[in-house]
């Protein structure tokens, strides 16, 4: 399964020119990330007291925020949290998504009606808007986000999931391994799941992308990651008063994000494009 | 398609912010530019209700502070001078309160303020129940047609504070609708949400106003007010923080006050640590008020060490500020005292409302001071319903960061919630000693042993490390240069009447 999506990449990244720069774009996000996880120059919640809000200088490679925080630590480990907070939504959306979403294609029947009628209740309502109920029930912080944004996400993970499993339980692999007696649950994660490949590549990517927004939307209203930790949403939100002043301590975050978000769309875009 | 949406979706702020700074930028001249006898001047947030009476809210009482007077009301200085009544004499025992009424003050309606009027508005306040001190109020007589008399249950040379409260006729049927008081301005309109405009009363027993027409106009959304000051859309704006001050041309003046609180990491006293006095000790050593000022305040503020802040200058005790200067090894033998070190760390959470981010910025600065000795406290912030219910009503929290301002102008407002069995003692503070000398206090009939025994007071807390104090946040006022006059008060007022055109 694992392979089949490494082939799946690298046949993408051969084919189309949007995928490649979306893919080296992420790259390079993921290799900053991962130096942040092992330096920074500075612990990220250390405040300077000599330096409020200073600019690019050799103390400070990108400056520091209004509580003399050091910006490319911050960043640096910021990054890193939005992006595990995104692999984790990602994560609990598409296991549980695509397992809901596969039941329901595969069985059909009243379980799939019941259950879609759910999906499509719960697809009613903006994700933000539920993970902003979770997290108001049962508290913030960055584990709870990311189970409110996963639970959030599961829906679409769902739709997508189910809509593949119908077009493909009617083949005919799907018959013949059904005449030879396999069990239902190794046609479904076996035999159909590889093949929606593509589909699931796309809505994991565009998943990211809604999962990264989501968290610095969340952080940005206070009830994402809890200060003193850094996260771009947060970072993105502590700057806003000193926009004016100090306009760095809120460029630098937003370009990240848009760097995060470009590169995970491009790699979408590149995905559909060739299908 | 989806993908090129949200790329969209994140670049527009980008483009949004750029296009917003362009129309700051192209803003100049405002459009009451010209006619200075009126003056619109931001809030940020509605009046709660009109009636003076059930009015909670101190955004609404700042405000109405123009439009209603009680028989004496506080002056810049922090003293209570007559307003309503000219005259006021209060009885050896301090149980009977005497008022003269002013000769010939009217209200906004015209007609002429008597004594029935003043029995009626004491009555239907105290029945209202905001202000639970009324209660100790026996009787309210008039007994000629110049003087009422307030007798008390109790002997409280401190009531007249409470006594601010409006005088209303007692012909206006609906004081919710129709405000009519006896201030320096008379109420003209209402939009809800929108604004609410005032005009001078030119009846006005005292020094008149100079402005002639006040608006006051709702800005809910904290982040235009800048744009909205430099539009001339509003001329004044009472708390700008100083990142906006910072964003003010010069056609701006601001004035630097304080906002009359006190800022503290109150510490919930049944928390486990929290009852030892050496844990609270070693936090207060932790704490470098200075250095939180720097940091949250751009080193104004005033700092202070006990539940008083210095515009009580009759209250306040500079000195405790010295009392536990930073110091790490004496917080980490403190700390070691209550059974604490590197291997079993002091840890807890603050929890601090999420609006206020002068709270939550002093939230993280004391959590990297408090690590020096190795101590772990986690933020928590939480919306500010959750912070009222959770933290201040159901008192379930570890220690918050928040602003504690008085209601009245006495140290009681200040000093009364650390009694044991204070309704609202949110710390959940007990100690035998201060439950005494407060009662000193209030029972005190001479002014200097009452102040005396309030300065105790004021010492047990600090000495007694309660909570953590740290500054008196400053506030800052924006007022356009074509106005002048602007003063602060030691309560939580907008004194319009005193604003000027600039010559």
């Amino acid at each position: 399964m694992i392979g089949r999506f490494m082939q799946r990449i690298l046949k993408n990244l051969e084919k189309s020119g949007m995928f490649r720069a979306g893919f080296f774009i992420t790259l390079f996000v993921f290799l900053f990330v991962l130096a942040g996880a092992m330096y920074t120059p500075w612990s990220p919640t250390t405040m300077d007291e000599g330096a409020r809000l200073a600019g690019f200088s050799a103390r400070h490679l990108l400056g520091t925020d209004h509580l003399g925080r050091d910006i490319l630590s911050r960043l640096l480990t910021g990054a890193g949290t939005t992006l595990f907070i995104a692999t984790g939504t990602v994560l609990i959306g598409a296991l549980c998504g695509s397992t809901i979403g596969a039941a329901c294609g595969y069985f059909g029947g009243v379980l799939d009606e019941i259950v879609m009628r759910i999906i499509d209740a719960l697809f009613a309502f903006p994700s933000i808007l539920l993970a902003l109920v979770f997290v108001s029930l049962f508290g913030s912080g960055r584990y709870h986000v990311i189970a409110a944004l996963g639970i959030a996400f599961v829906p679409s993970f769902a739709r997508t999931v189910r809509g593949e499993f119908l077009t493909e339980k009617n083949r005919d692999y799907v018959t013949k391994a059904r005449l030879q007696g396999i069990s239902d649950l190794r046609i479904m994660f076996l035999h159909i799941l590889p093949n929606t490949g593509d589909v699931m590549l796309s809505s994991v990517l565009i998943g990211f992308n809604n999962a990264v927004l989501a968290e610095a939307g969340l952080s940005f209203l206070g009830i994402g990651v809890q200060p003193p930790d850094a996260s771009l949403g947060r970072m993105l939100s502590e700057s806003q008063q000193y926009l004016f002043r100090a306009p760095m301590t809120a460029l630098l975050p937003g370009i990240l994000l848009v760097l995060m978000i470009l590169g995970f769309s491009l790699m979408g875009e590149g995905v559909r494009s060739h299908e | 398609m989806r993908g090129r949406d949200r790329f969209v979706r994140a670049i527009l702020p980008v483009i949004a912010m750029s296009v917003l700074a362009a129309a700051l930028g192209g803003c100049a001249g405002g459009k009451t530019a010209d006619d200075s006898s009126r003056i619109t001047i931001g809030i940020p947030q509605d009046l709660d209700s009109l009636d003076p009476h059930y009015m909670t809210a101190a955004g609404t009482k700042e405000v109405l502070f123009n439009v209603f007077e009680g028989l004496v009301k506080p002056d810049q200085a922090g003293d209570l001078v007559p307003a309503v009544a000219s005259d006021y004499a209060i009885s050896e025992d301090a149980s009977r309160y005497t008022f003269t009424l002013r000769d010939g003050i009217r209200f906004h309606d015209g007609s002429e303020v008597t004594t029935e009027d003043v029995v009626y508005s004491l009555e239907r306040c105290k029945s209202a129940g905001v202000n639970p001190a009324l209660d100790e109020i026996a009787s309210i007589s008039a007994p000629d047609d110049k003087t009422v008399e307030v007798a008390l249950n109790t002997h409280d040379a401190d009531f007249l504070c409470n006594l601010t409260c409006a005088i209303i006729p007692k012909s206006d049927a609906d004081p919710g609708t129709n405000p009519i008081g006896t201030g320096p301005y008379r109420y003209v309109s209402r939009s809800p949400q929108e604004n609410f405009v005032v005009t001078r009363f030119d009846d006005y027993w005292g020094t008149p106003a100079y402005i002639r027409d006040v608006t006051f106009k709702i800005e809910a959304n904290a982040d235009s007010i800048v744009m909205d000051l430099e539009g001339g859309s509003i001329d004044m704006y009472a708390r700008v923080t100083s990142a906006q001050k910072d964003q003010l041309s010069d056609r701006f003046t601001v004035y630097t006050g304080a906002m009359n609180l006190v800022q503290a990491l109150y510490l919930n006293h049944d928390f486990g640590p929290f009852a030892d006095e050496n844990v609270r000790k070693a936090l207060c050593c932790l704490l470098d008020r200075q250095g939180v000022l720097d940091f949250v305040s751009d080193g104004e503020g005033s700092p202070i060490a006990s539940s008083m802040y210095p515009a009580f200058s009759k209250y306040f005790l500079p000195e405790l500020n010295d009392l536990y200067p930073t110091d790490v090894e004496k917080a980490k033998e403190l700390l070691k005292a209550a059974g604490y070190d590197e291997s079993h760390p002091l840890e807890f959470t603050i929890t601090v409302a999420s609006n206020y981010q002068q709270h939550v910025d002093t939230a993280q600065v004391l959590s990297e001071q408090f690590a020096k000795a190795g101590v772990r406290a986690t933020i928590q912030t939480v919306e500010w319903n959750t912070w009222l219910s959770e933290v201040y009503t159901n008192r379930n929290y570890e220690s918050t960061v928040v602003g504690v301002d008085a209601s009245t102008l006495s140290a009681s407002a200040l000093l009364s919630r650390f009694r044991s069995d204070a309704g609202n003692n949110f710390t959940n503070y007990r100690n035998a000693d201060y439950d005494a000398a407060y009662d000193r206090a209030a029972a005190a009939t001479d002014d200097n042993d009452k102040t005396a025994a309030y300065k105790d007071c004021e010492r047990i807390l600090a000495e007694d490390a309660a909570n953590v104090y740290i500054q008196d946040l400053p506030c800052f006022v924006a007022l356009n240069k074509k106005f002048e006059g602007y003063v602060f008060y030691p309560l939580y007022v907008q004194d319009v009447a005193l604003l000027k055109p600039a010559n």
